[in-house]
């Protein structure tokens, strides 16, 4: 592995100044995150730097955080580094009221899906994006189902006639 | 002479103009899962595709969000269920990675061999559906056979068959039986003779080989775009197999080789796949063998010594207090989950198998997050088919080997 972690970060930050930050190591893969705006001008520097050549999408998804005023939504890519075998993790958060993020599908193709994945459950709006409308879930569906203000059916609730399912007639 | 009155009636060049709307799918036998692509086609070429998917979405992601780990290995049976066992192995892995477990050397390579047994099924199966999709249902029927061989091991070592539910975090269940190894070993040793039958009745055909080359081709550099991985990335020519280049389960201990193509085509991703079974077979084979070479407690060991995590064997829990302490605790949520955010893959059937699991420290995930192969590949697909033929464009919906459960979570 020739590409250190240290490397990484000291070009990032030569690049961004303070604009990159929360670096962190968990479970021995590089984190660090960035203001939205700037998400697309970080991915592409990791893409078209000659040493760090993050030019593979592993994988994009989000994470709702309730609590986290201001920043509720956080994108998550994981890029990988095929050359020197170096993966790490990249993050942008938003807030839920307009959760505008660019798009990546014009540096990554696979970004398309994962970009209409992540609306289709979380209402990130990809900004730019070809295509985006729901991928999983029904085009009428009107929630973003994996925010945390959608809990699963409460398992005890007795006001269901659930006899069809296997768990006896509640209601007589 | 009527005939040629009639082609002067038609406009110069409306012929060209017409495309018909062909909808292949959700429940149509080619796409062999339920998804759907609307075709626009000219005559028998395609102009232009595109897919709904969706269709079987079961939620996943949020069910793993009430459900504490162990519950949630049976969800991931339902991914890739042509090989469920690699979707619990590789669950069970990102727990272990998470809760900072270390497995014993026998646990790893009883895994390789359930993991690897895996592999053939689901290249078995789609090697032989390109077979049945090209017109050739004579191999699928042959080597279904040994796809049941398969099927008697994982019924031996975990009482099921499709849907596995095999192991535990930090090992299995129970200890693999003595007949679990004889039909390891009857496995081992029918299965050359008929993949090598196999491969007879269709690699060197000629009118097999007209059909696959050169039909459904992708770039490496577009493949990598794309987000392919394991074999349809590989017959590309790119040599990426997260087997080599993230080890887990002591596969750095193993020699094997990981084939590659060269023009992405389906002819390759067929020659990927067949490669591919005869590796996992010596994979197996070794793993046997270091199995066989353990002695004295080491070669007994089915399990970690982490009872915090490992739900103990049910007749323990009747008889000993410990075990019954820690069954209730790991059942009631009571032990320790740390804090902390993992990603973890695994070399699945269909290219890379990831998890993304954010923990708070309570008993279930916060967030839990499939990166499915097939899902990514897919959306390639357009690209894959444009400008061929629709009988090609089924072809290389099988050769991708797009499994629904996978694709739709």
């Amino acid at each position: 592995m020739s590409l250190s972690v240290d490397t990484i970060k000291q070009k990032l930050t030569d690049k961004f100044g303070d604009q990159v930050f929360g670096f962190d190591e968990p479970y021995e893969m590089f984190t660090f995150e960035a203001p939205k705006e700037n998400n697309l001008k970080v991915l592409q520097f990791l893409y078209d730097d000659e040493e760090l050549k993050f030019q593979f999408l592993t994988d994009l998804c989000a994470v709702h955080y309730p609590e986290n005023v201001g920043k509720e939504l956080t994108v998550v890519y994981h890029l990988h580094n095929l050359v020197d075998n170096v993966r790490i993790r990249f993050k942008v958060s938003t807030d839920v009221k307009t959760p505008d993020v660019f798009t990546a599908c014009k540096l990554f193709s696979s970004a398309n899906w994962m970009e209409r994945e992540t609306y289709d459950f979380f209402g990130v709006n990809f900004v730019g994006h070809p295509n985006l409308k729901r991928i999983l879930n029904v085009d009428e569906m009107d929630y973003f189902p994996l925010r945390k203000e959608f809990p699963l059916e409460d398992q005890t609730r007795i006001d269901k006639d659930d006899e069809m399912f296997g768990r006896g007639g509640s209601i007589k | 002479m009527q005939d040629t009155q009639q082609h002067h009636i038609l406009p110069k060049g409306s012929i060209e103009k017409e495309t018909t709307t062909l909808n292949l799918g959700p429940t149509h036998p080619a796409t062999h899962g339920v998804f759907q692509n609307i075709l626009e086609l000219d005559g028998e070429k395609i102009v232009s595709t595109e897919q709904t998917v969706g269709y079987i979405h079961r939620a996943f992601e949020k069910l793993a969000e009430r459900r504490p780990l162990y519950q949630i290995t049976p969800i991931t049976d339902r991914l890739n269920y042509c090989s469920s066992p690699l979707n619990n192995m590789g669950w069970h892995l990102t727990c272990e990675k998470l809760l900072k477990v270390k497995t014993p050397k026998r646990v790893d390579y009883l895994r390789i061999i359930i993991m690897e047994l895996a592999r053939i099924s689901d290249h078995l199966i789609c090697n032989s559906i390109v077979g049945v999709d090209a017109g050739a249902y004579t191999g699928f029927l042959y080597i279904m056979q040994f796809r049941e061989l398969i099927y008697e091991i994982y019924e031996e070592v975990c009482g099921s068959r499709l849907t596995t539910n095999i192991g535990r975090i930090g090992g299995f269940e129970r200890n693999f039986t003595d007949t679990a190894f004889t039909k390891l070993e009857k496995f081992l040793r029918e299965y050359p003779k008929g993949l090598k039958e196999f491969e007879g009745l269709l690699q060197r055909n000629r009118i097999f080989m007209d059909r696959l080359q050169g039909t459904g081709a992708i770039s490496a550099e577009r493949a990598l775009n794309y987000g392919f991985t394991g074999p349809n990335l590989r017959a590309s020519g790119v040599d990426y197999d997260v087997r080599v280049h993230s080890p887990y389960s002591s596969y750095e201990e193993f020699d094997f080789k990981v084939p590659v193509g060269t023009t992405g085509d389906n002819y390759d991703r067929f020659l990927v796949r067949g490669e591919e079974m005869w590796q996992s077979l010596s994979i197996i084979q070794q793993a046997y063998n270091k199995i066989q070479s353990l002695k004295g407690a080491e070669a007994d060991v089915y399990h970690a010594d982490v009872p915090a995590y490992y739900l103990p064997e049910k007749k323990d829990v009747y008889t000993k207090m410990e075990a019954l302490i820690w069954h209730f605790k790991i059942i009631m949520g009571e032990t320790e989950i740390p804090k902390g955010e993992v990603y973890n893959s695994i070399e699945a059937a269909n290219g890379e198998l990831g998890f993304y699991f954010v923990s708070d420290g309570g008993r279930t995930p916060y967030r839990l997050h499939f990166r499915r192969p097939c899902f990514i590949y897919y959306q390639a697909f357009p690209e894959l088919v444009e400008g061929g033929m629709l009988s090609d464009a089924v072809m290389t919906m099988s050769s991708l080997n797009l499994i629904a459960g996978e694709l739709d979570a």
